[in-house]
């Protein structure tokens, strides 16, 4: 009997599996370049315990971390180091955006600070706040182990779904002319700081 | 001998030296060609031995007439009787170059990149006049008043990774 059963059950199954490992036990990359990076140590130290929820590896290597947690404002000269990181990182991997800064350049509307990480690497998590407590980043964590088993599968096909290539809608063509200080027709891949 | 005296000792030597005082702290004014000269006898005739600062500022909205643009602004600490001195001088386009003081204190070479990079102050004689802060493609001085506090557009040049790519 069961050996009649068509091969996509089969796959659906493992997928779930391979979903049900993979969200217990990602393993963090910390970025934390500021005040939120205190947060995200609170987070990893006993009263909150991020090990409940199976994400306690926080990881120096992005070889051997899958989840990047962006804690704290990134400056432009933190953006090639951080897109550098994201693409060490081995696939399936996922990014927590944690806090105003990280999401939306917070209060730091100057020339120094990417207005939100998202514009340069894909984020699966936005967490508000400023800084988020440690209860906030564990939601997002749970959040994300949500997602992961809804719509994970063993060889990553969610990542390309051409919906998740998009870029936000600031750095579309028609988006990126609305931003102050950018020349329309600048080309999305050009030179760093041209 | 307390700050002023040492001023009016200068003063012989420096007769465009101007001065004020404010709160117990002598700041004193120089012209740019004898700005190494007057930190140089600071230095080694009154025992000024630790510089503790460089830095700049831009005078270009200000609303009192400057003598030029840009104050240079050398503060100066005798480390044997806590006496401090602030130097200024004053800089203006297209001619922004000042000594550098390398020569005397090692401590100015960060402090001069520092101000280069900032306000884009040459220092004639630096060793290695880099930018220390920003990221070596940048090409404004952003402390300038005439720098948008945004900036041109520095920080939305990267390239934007896909999921699929990365
Ligand atoms: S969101 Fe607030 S706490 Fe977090 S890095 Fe920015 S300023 Fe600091």
């Amino acid at each position: 009997m069961a050996l009649e059963l068509p091969d996509n059950v089969r796959i659906t199954k493992l997928d779930a599996i391979a979903n049900w490992c993979r969200k217990y036990s990602l393993w963090p990359m910390p970025f934390a370049t500021a005040c939120c990076g205190i947060e995200l140590m609170a987070t990893g130290a006993s009263r909150n315990d991020i090990a409940r929820f199976g994400a306690e590896v926080f990881r120096f290597s992005p070889r051997q971390a899958d989840l990047m947690i962006v804690a704290g404002r990134v400056p432009i000269k933190m953006m090639p180091v951080l897109q550098r990181i994201w693409l060490q990182m081995h696939e399936p991997k996922w990014c927590i955006s944690m806090g105003a800064c990280a999401s939306t350049g917070g209060v730091f509307d100057t020339y120094a600070v990417v207005q939100g990480i998202d514009r340069f690497i894909p984020v699966d998590i936005y967490v508000p706040g400023c800084p988020p407590r440690p209860e906030q980043l564990i939601q997002a964590i749970v959040d994300l182990q949500e997602k992961i088993q809804r719509e994970g599968t063993v060889m990553g096909r969610e990542f390309v779904d051409p919906e998740r290539q998009k870029p936000p809608l600031a750095m579309r063509p028609e988006g990126r002319a609305g931003l102050p200080g950018v020349i329309a027709s600048q080309p999305l891949d050009g030179e760093h700081f041209a | 001998m307390d700050v002023p005296g040492i001023v009016q000792l200068l003063q012989k030597e420096f007769p465009s030296l101007s001065w004020s005082e404010f709160r117990g702290q002598v700041r004193v004014c120089v012209s740019r060609d004898r700005l190494f000269l007057l930190l140089q006898t600071l230095k080694e005739q009154h025992g000024f031995d630790m510089l503790a600062d460089i830095t700049c500022v831009d005078y270009l909205y200000y609303l009192q007439k400057m003598p030029g643009r840009f104050g240079l602004v050398y503060v100066l600490t005798n480390t044997q009787t806590n006496q401090r001195i602030v130097v200024r001088t004053f800089l203006d386009e297209p001619e922004l170059v000042a000594p550098s003081v390398t020569p005397l204190w090692e401590a100015a070479n960060w402090l001069e990149r520092e101000v280069w990079d900032m306000f884009g102050i040459r220092f004639a004689g630096h060793p290695d006049l880099r930018r220390i802060l920003l990221p070596d493609g940048f090409t404004s001085h952003p402390l300038r008043k005439d720098y948008p506090l945004q900036g041109l557009g520095e920080r939305n040049n990267f390239p934007v990774i896909r999921r699929a790519e990365s």
